[in-house]
């Protein structure tokens, strides 16, 4: 069920890459940052941790927009730049973190509904909060999927992946559709970051770990493929429940091995995308 | 008085290499002008500056009277400049038609839509659910064609049109290009088919090394003055 919020945090790590070749170092930290976010609301508000998306969403994507437009877009025209400048960021994050919220660790709490599950058969049992957690993001992945299909936001982003140069011929502004790219990937982070914050610990130096599982989703399921993306997060999500099932410190183990093996006998993924040119 | 579009002496460099040496040309509303030269010549870096895709080191590009030099190529098309690349770029993971359609981005006021487009090439009409990187060279030709007018641009740039195709397929592209003039659009085409282009156009240029090296209307131009301006013998 964890599979689901690994495919969020692939998805957004994969648009960006798709639509401006950058390789978003910071997006584990972005993801913390968004449950920090939360965390801030609902100890001064009094909110549940679900009810603080409505704010939590527009800030991280308004956050994405200007990261982009005012930050990143000058690095993209230089070689290794960008790498360096998500690193970076990165790196601010963790101790802007750390420096506000010391080292201890955080969890959001929703009530009884953490706990709560649907008995399957006696020994077999979903948590609803991981049911809706999975359902959640399948929704947004089939809601981003019909984005990028069906609308003329989703064939600009389509069209500036293939060949930017081309698009600005039909008169696409990349600089300003990048930054749109850039917000839509930290509407999911905010997402991934609020869910992630009730389903577990987290700290203001958790975020590479999660950058790992995302980039570890991406690549079991294929680059390009938006349900590979959600089967390589599910096959890792399982990999690491069934690992912690034989011994609690099994489960990121055996989630890296299923990623090394899969690495192994099919390099490109399970579901590669179309064979670049 | 003023062409709809002028290049006053423009110089462009890729690194440390001089593509172009202060070129001049003048295209006037409504003409159909071809620019001619050899491979290397200079002559899609003059498309690449005009389309916004290259800045000029030196010299100027009016637009209708504007400057545009600084302008960045998508604010070109929305100000009616369009250019069909060199090898088409057609736009792999889009359907012909949403390439159609992505063309439009910036639609202005004009004749030219989908079923326009679709009247001008019958054989886009069939192929419009079919993605982009399946289409043949012509197929691909005609839709990078039929994107660039559904911006209905005042002035269209057509680079090597006839590259890579078959003469019948060449012959059936630039029998287009009149229906594309009388709709009042200004064309320029650049071509190392001499032929096809000369054959096409009111009046041309000839680029050798980055210079003009002949210019005039193609009705008074000899075949010994092009090919002495083509290759640069004396």
């Amino acid at each position: 069920m964890l599979g689901g919020l690994y495919a969020l945090f692939a998805t957004g790590l994969s648009l960006v890459f798709g639509v401006m070749r950058l390789v978003n170092l910071a997006h584990g930290d972005l993801i913390v940052l968004a449950s920090f976010l939360s965390l801030v609301i609902v100890d001064n508000v009094g909110w549940n941790p679900f009810t603080t998306l409505v704010l939590v969403i527009p800030l991280m994507a308004a956050l994405g927009f200007a990261l982009q437009y005012l930050l990143l877009n000058y690095t993209l025209d230089s070689g290794l730049a960008p790498i360096l400048a998500t690193f970076g960021l990165s790196v601010i994050i963790q101790n802007a973190l750390l420096e506000q919220f010391s080292a201890d660790q955080q969890r959001l709490h929703v009530g009884s509904i953490e706990t709560d599950s649907i008995r399957i058969t006696s020994e077999i049992s979903i948590g609803w909060f991981s049911l809706i957690m999975f359902l959640v993001a399948v929704l947004l992945l089939v809601g981003l999927q019909l984005l990028i299909r069906r609308t003329r936001l989703g064939r600009s982003l389509r069209a500036t992946s293939d060949d930017q140069r081309t698009a600005q011929l039909v008169g696409i502004d990349n600089r300003t559709l990048y930054a749109v790219a850039m917000a839509i990937s930290l509407v999911t982070a905010a997402i991934a970051g609020v869910f992630l914050g009730v389903y577990t610990n987290f700290d203001a130096s958790s975020g590479p770990a999660r950058l790992i599982f995302g980039f570890e989703a991406v690549i079991i399921g294929g680059l390009g493929s938006l349900w590979g993306t959600l089967a390589g997060g599910i096959v890792l999500g399982v990999s690491q429940a069934i690992g912690a099932e034989i011994s609690i410190g099994w489960g990121d183990l055996a989630g890296n091995l299923v990623f090394l093996a899969i690495l192994l006998v099919r390099p490109r993924g399970l579901f590669p995308g179309p064979e670049p040119e | 008085m003023g062409a709809l579009l002028e290049v006053e002496n423009v110089s462009c460099f890729y690194g440390d290499f001089q593509a172009l040496f202060d070129v001049s040309i003048e295209v006037g509303e409504g003409e159909t002008v071809a620019i001619i030269g050899a491979n290397g010549a200079g002559k899609s870096t003059l498309l690449a500056s005009v389309a916004g895709l290259l800045r000029a080191a030196s010299g100027q590009v009016r637009f209708d009277g504007a400057l545009v030099g600084q302008m960045p190529a998508y604010r070109r098309v929305a100000a009616g400049i369009a250019l069909v690349p060199e090898g088409r770029r057609i736009f792999p993971s889009l359907t012909v038609e949403e390439n159609l359609r992505i063309g439009g981005h910036r639609r202005r006021r004009g004749p030219w839509g989908l079923r326009e487009i679709y009247e001008l090439f019958p054989a886009l009409d069939v192929l419009s659910g079919r993605w982009g990187g399946t289409l043949s060279g012509g197929e691909q030709q005609m839709c990078a064609i039929g994107r660039a007018l559904m911006g209905n641009p005042r002035l269209i740039l057509l680079d090597e049109l006839s590259l890579g195709l078959a003469p019948k397929v060449i012959k059936a592209i630039y029998a287009t290009i009149g229906v594309i003039s009388q709709q009042g659009t200004t064309v320029v085409l650049v071509e190392q088919d001499i032929g096809q282009a000369l054959a096409a156009a009111d009046r041309a240029y000839c680029l050798l090394e980055g210079h003009v090296s002949l210019h005039g209307p193609t009705a008074e131009l000899t075949r010994e003055h092009v090919v002495a301006a083509y290759f640069g013998v004396r």
